[in-house]
């Protein structure tokens, strides 16, 4: 458990953007920020389970395709209704130039 | 007795405007009255999802335990009679009431009615979960469906039960599909994923007469043809809940009128949602009346702000979607603003029109396709006419430009 998994290449992903990435049956978003930081939470908006890879990326909030429910990509903060219940995050690094995430 | 706040209407506006007051600290009495049994709860799933499901479910805002967590009183299977501006107080049909110090008036919308004889239990309409939940039981393999009136409540309703296999059949009286505010590229795009799924759209149809026995509706049109259907949901558009404010005494224009910080003629008396009209800023303070899921949503909250005291003037742009089978349609802006279109086509078949004013000024953009394809370019586009910007068609026209490089610009 809690492996290290390669989610993608670095630069497959733009600055301040986001990606999705399915693994193990599940799904995740990854994202990475304006100051070129990676961030991994779930895939799916805690609202009605939209993939937020859909979404729009400003600054350090994710903001769900659907309905507008805004997440801090990088607490799993749920930031504004209609979302109340917080998003997961993993743990992101960088090496060799791909993202890998700790799935636990 | 101590006065605090005051809702009237449980749905996503007043029951928002609710969890605002105390997610702001406010620490008197918020009362929130619906006239519904059921906790607040969002109406935009009763054509979509909750009508597929085999036990349709209402998807609350808040539980029992949030509201008593909170001290939100919630009562519910109620209506407000009368206000007493005078004496700051409503009285409600069980004939108790309530002391206010602000009262917010979120009463909502209601269907238009078809003003026609001859309609009978089985013309119904769609508002409530109760009403959601009538339709649905009639929803079944080749049972059959007119629906009256091809805008978004009619043709959502059209694909859920299209997906129940139910035969359909949609007939509008204008010249085509989702006249009002969608462009006719879209709404094209919409008719060939009804006629693809097999549901019959019939346009610029009157209709002469509706007989209904109470087991079968038969609808006979302007052009000789008659319908027969198990059941007719009439799908014509909605108008604002205002009986209580006009008996109050205040001024209704199109919905209760109010200004910019939704407040009424009455400085303690606020209106929020569908039921109010107010002044939109991004249009020069166009007089407009939204009948909006995320619209509702804001106003809830921001009529709570003001209730406290922070009179801020609504700023948000309108923003509305729609659902059908695969297909999602989303809306920013007032299109009826735009004198020319500008067309950017995305991945899959997906497509966003950008309307534009005659000074180059975007005003609205419509967008549709698979999924959630459009929702982030037209998140932008949203943000782009809140700043009343004026971009180079070309670059919105261009798949190769990055709208948001257009937000920094």
């Amino acid at each position: 458990m809690s492996d290290w998994v390669e989610a993608c290449a670095a630069g497959d992903i733009d600055e301040e953007d986001v990606m999705r990435f399915d693994h193990g049956g599940r799904t995740f978003a990854i994202y990475r920020s304006p100051d070129d930081d990676y961030f991994a939470t779930d895939g799916l908006c805690t609202h009605e389970k939209v993939h937020l890879a859909d979404g729009l990326v400003m600054d350090d909030i994710i903001e769900c395709p659907k309905h507008n429910g805004r997440f801090n990509y990088k607490t799993g903060a749920a930031r504004g209704a209609p979302v109340c219940v917080n998003l997961a995050t993993y743990p992101v690094k960088v090496e060799a130039g791909k993202v890998l995430i700790q799935i636990g | 007795m101590q006065a605090g706040m005051v809702i009237i209407g449980a749905g996503e506006c007043g029951g928002r405007a609710a969890l605002t007051l105390r997610e702001l600290a406010y620490d008197g009495p918020v009362t929130l009255v619906g006239d519904e049994p059921h906790l607040p709860y969002e109406r935009p799933p009763l054509s979509k999802d909750a009508m597929v499901s085999d036990a349709p479910e209402i998807k609350a805002i808040a539980s029992d335990a949030m509201l008593a967590e909170r001290a939100i009183r919630h009562i519910h299977s109620v209506q407000a009679v009368a206000i007493d501006r005078t004496a700051h107080t409503v009285r409600l049909t069980d004939g108790s009431v309530l002391l206010y110090n602000k009262l917010l008036l979120a009463t909502g919308s209601t269907p238009r009615r078809l003003p026609m004889p001859g309609l009978g239990s089985r013309c119904v309409y769609l508002r409530t979960f109760a009403d959601a939940l009538a339709i649905r039981q009639h929803l079944s393999a080749g049972n059959r469906v007119a629906i009256i009136g091809g805008g978004f409540i009619g043709l959502e309703l059209a694909a859920s039960a299209r997906k129940l296999w139910a035969v359909v059949i949609v007939i509008e009286a204008q010249p085509r599909i989702l006249m009002r505010g969608v462009p006719a590229e879209i709404a094209e795009i919409v008719h060939q994923a009804h006629e693809a799924e097999g549901v019959k759209i019939l346009t610029g149809q009157g209709i002469i007469s509706i007989a209904d026995d109470g087991t079968e509706v038969c609808i006979a049109l302007a052009d000789g043809q008659e319908i027969v259907a198990d059941l007719a949901v009439i799908g014509i558009g909605a108008v604002p809940v205002t009986g209580l404010a006009v008996e109050a005494g205040l001024t209704i224009d199109n919905g209760i009128a109010v200004d910019a910080t939704l407040r009424t003629g009455d400085p303690d008396i606020f209106a929020a949602g569908d039921c109010c009209s107010f002044p939109l800023a991004v249009y020069a303070g166009r007089r407009v009346r939204l009948e909006a899921w995320r619209n509702a949503q804001e106003q809830g909250a921001l009529a709570a702000r003001n209730m406290l005291g922070a009179g801020e003037a609504h700023a948000a742009v309108p923003w509305f979607w729609s659902d059908q089978y695969g297909l999602s349609l989303q809306i920013a802006g007032l299109s009826d603003e735009g004198k020319s279109m500008v067309r950017r086509d995305l991945s899959d078949g997906a497509f966003i029109l950008f309307h534009l004013a005659e000074d180059g000024r975007l005003v609205a953009a419509s967008g549709i396709g698979p999924g959630n394809a459009v929702a982030r370019d037209i998140r932008l586009a949203e943000m782009l006419i809140a700043k009343r910007v004026k971009p180079a068609p070309e670059a919105l026209g261009s798949q190769d430009v990055k709208l948001k490089s257009l937000l920094a610009a």
